[in-house]
């Protein structure tokens, strides 16, 4: 299954929904491409919600991080929402769970922006 | 007795997929359980992607051999490319503080976590890398193949 997105505002905070796999190609481009439009469009509260993407490689997480650090720099902030196990067992390995803001309420997850 | 199916695959994207695709039904048919299947098979993903991306380059005239043998003790996974070879002495530690944030450079590192050996034989007429997970259970056996 390829990757889709989708995107929606809640409060002021901009959620994008994920599904499929992100991985080195179609998928990482897809996710690159949505942060960079959002942030341009002046979103700057964004929750990646993950839990149905149900694959993702080094080149997914690799993506993951840039959209992290892209929001940080542009005076954003960005949070993972529903992590799927895979996903969360990968950020655990890879030792970047704890550099994420990482929740499992959309409803907290929206009002903990600042 | 030894079992072994090899592939010839293009330079592409696409052979990043079929080389996951071929190790999750190899390791499936195997035996090995979903959590170990996953593992495998993104450690093939990974491994493929060096091969196409950083070794061959994309070179439409270099090809990825992608190998499994079964063996009593283990599942072999060999992958090798026709690039230049690569220098290990200049992969990062990806668990550095000041390589966490990087995008990329984690290939080598979630293969190294995911199967029980891995080596990486680099040489001036292209990379091997060699993943094995030893078999712990009954398993079917390989056919051998083409493609």
């Amino acid at each position: 299954m390829s990757m889709k997105l989708s995107t929606r505002q809640v409060d002021g905070v901009t959620i994008v929904d994920c599904s499929g796999r992100i991985t080195l190609g179609e998928g990482s481009v897809m996710m690159r491409d949505t942060i960079r439009d959002l942030l341009a469009k002046g979103n700057k509260k964004l929750i990646l919600n993950l839990g149905e993407v149900n694959y993702i490689d080094s080149s997914g997480i690799g993506e993951l991080v840039s959209a992290f650090t892209t929001t940080k720099n542009q005076g954003g902030e960005l949070k993972l929402l529903h992590l799927t196990k895979k996903v969360h067992d990968l950020l655990q390995i890879t030792q970047l769970y704890t550099v994420f803001d990482v929740k499992d309420d959309e409803a907290a997850a929206v009002k903990g922006f600042k | 007795m030894e079992q072994t199916v090899s592939y010839t695959l293009d330079s592409t994207l696409e052979t990043v997929d079929h080389a996951e695709e071929k190790a999750t039904r190899i390791a499936t048919e195997l035996g090995f359980g979903e959590d170990e299947v996953m593992q495998i098979s993104m450690a093939v993903r990974e491994g493929a992607v060096n091969a196409v991306l950083h070794g061959n380059a994309y070179a439409p005239d270099k090809k990825v051999i992608l190998a499994f043998e079964r063996t009593p003790e283990d599942l072999v996974i060999t992958i090798r490319d026709q690039g230049k070879g690569i220098d290990l002495s200049g992969i990062p530690n990806p668990l550095a503080p000041e390589n966490l944030l990087k995008t990329s450079g984690r290939g080598i590192f979630l293969m190294r976590s995911f199967m029980d050996v891995v080596e990486i034989r680099p040489s001036q007429t292209g990379t091997e890398i060699k993943l094995i997970k030893h078999v712990h259970g009954p398993s079917a056996g390989v056919k051998e193949g083409s493609q």
